[in-house]
């Protein structure tokens, strides 16, 4: 059973990153700002738009590690922005796992 | 004389409406997104009237009128059209005619009201009366391959323009024949056309270009000389700022001969010379500029900005282009619509659930109004304007 160990460790090393827990109302702030203003591209219900849908569905199958570059840099060639300068690594942490957590998305 | 009777109450339930009789020139409609609402509004007395629910997903939804200005017909982000009676304030009908939709345009008859949709990507078209479907347009750029829809417009001679984000093009359809669509189509126009207006004399077609640092113009009389290039390489000297939320391209900020547009990836506001097409200005403003609004006369410009600078709007003197005013609304300023005639504008703040109304010409406000995440204030003049 050497592979399913394997891939364990490697989840909890990538999800073992984790810096100090939010506050509520920084994760109610992070909430509004995902439907909100993440939803002036993406749809206010994350379905998606002239960006693409960020429901778990949609992002089934990509890394965890994507999507933190996604929105730490952005992606070039495309209107997806760096949100480096307004977002500490802590705030783009939770907001990927806030979207790639079940029934996170209305 | 029982059966005069309903004769009776029929006369009496005549001369009670008689007495509710209004025009609707005054009204309009806002957006309350996160709630599937729309607020019906009027603007001689700025107040609300009433509240219809059921509207679906309202992020990025965007209103055209009646060309009786009673009806407004709504789309909504989750591919929903529907249309609303302003005077009896309620949903009239609604129809789910795609996955996903950006917006809208109503023809020059009134008889059509086209979408255009993201999923799948296209313009359908509809019967303005009945929301019957009249034609399909699907914006197939190559064999099963189809774009996203932009800036979508009615022109005169009842005809729509559209831009196809994922495939630079610009196409018209001409609605003459309503179920056989006429499609002329224009190729590699830019890269990433984002958004469009058209300008009020219905003439020229102006596509925001979110891959390049430039416009696409089309002039609409002349089609056979083709889309050419406008303001190029506006950023050459600046390096491209974050974009956190795209321009609109909604109307024309037109004062005199000069338009002022966003500029993408810049904090600035271009001033273009409409005789050549030339930029003359950059103004220098607070932030990324999303909607960018000439005052029915010309003679102000007020702007908004992308988060996280939506907490403000300028106003701008057209003569002078320096900003007379910075003002401070409140958090998450959406949209601004000018009363017909521009003495007052309305603002949606959102995320203090508030709509405000200003004095243009005191620069004061006058009125605060709640409303739930309000964004986009649709005022019914917009019917009789083309483009709008």
């Amino acid at each position: 059973m050497p592979r399913p160990i394997t891939a364990l460790c490697l989840f909890v090393a990538s999800t073992g990153v984790l810096a100090a827990p939010l506050s509520g109302e920084r994760q109610a702030q992070l909430r509004s700002l995902l439907y909100q203003d993440c939803g002036s591209c993406h749809g206010m219900r994350l379905t998606g738009g002239l960006g693409p849908a960020l429901t778990p569905d949609a992002l089934a199958g990509k890394s965890r590690e994507l999507l933190l570059a996604t929105v730490r840099d952005g992606r070039a060639g495309t209107p997806m922005p760096p949100w480096k300068k307004l977002l500490s690594e802590a705030d783009i942490e939770w907001l990927v796992d806030y979207l790639m957590q079940p029934g996170a998305t209305r | 004389m029982k059966r005069w009777l309903p004769a009776l109450l029929i006369l009496f339930g005549t001369l009670a409406s008689a007495a509710a009789l209004r025009g609707t020139g005054d009204m309009g409609v806002v957006i309350e997104r996160a709630s599937g609402q729309v607020l019906i509004v009027e603007h001689s007395n700025d107040s609300e009237l009433a509240e219809v629910d059921g509207l679906g997903d309202l992020s990025h939804a965007s209103v055209v009128f009646s060309r009786d200005e009673r009806y407004a017909y709504v789309f909504g982000r989750d591919g929903g059209l529907s249309k609303i009676d302003l005077l009896n304030a309620k949903l009239d009908k609604r129809i789910l005619q795609s996955g996903n939709s950006i917006g809208g345009a109503i023809s020059q008859d009134g008889r059509l009201v086209a979408v255009s949709n993201y999923t799948p990507g296209g313009v359908r078209i509809f019967d303005a009366d009945t929301l019957a479907p009249v034609a399909d347009i699907p914006a197939e750029y190559a064999p099963g391959k189809r774009s996203k829809v932009v800036g979508l417009v009615d022109a005169p001679g009842n005809r729509f323009v559209f831009s196809l984000y994922d495939a630079d093009q610009i196409w018209v359809a001409d609605l003459g024949d309503p179920e056989k669509p006429v499609v002329t189509r224009f190729k590699g126009i830019g890269r990433a056309p984002y958004d469009a207006l058209i300008t009020p004399d219905g003439r020229y077609y102006v596509a925001g270009l979110f891959g390049e640092d430039s416009m696409a113009l089309l002039d609409l009389w002349h089609p056979e000389r083709g889309v050419r290039r406008i303001l190029r390489g506006y950023l050459a000297h600046d390096e491209r700022l974050p974009v956190y939320k795209m321009p609109h391209l909604e109307g024309w900020a037109l004062a005199g001969r000069f338009a002022f547009v966003p500029a993408v990836g810049q904090h600035q506001v271009l001033v273009i010379d409409t005789e050549n097409w030339k930029q003359v200005d950059a103004i220098e403003v607070h932030g990324q500029p999303v909607f960018v609004m000439a005052r029915p006369d010309g003679r102000q410009v007020w702007v908004n900005f992308a988060h996280p600078d939506n907490d403000t709007v300028q106003v701008i003197d057209a003569e002078s282009h320096r900003i007379v005013k910075t003002l401070k609304p409140g958090p998450a300023v959406l949209h601004m619509e000018f009363t017909p005639r521009g003495e007052k504008l309305w603002l949606s703040v959102r995320d203090a659930d508030r709509l405000q109304v200003y004095d243009t010409a005191t620069l004061k406000r006058l009125k605060e109004l709640p409303a739930k995440k309000p964004s986009g204030i649709f005022f019914t003049d917009r019917a009789h304007r083309i483009g709008l």
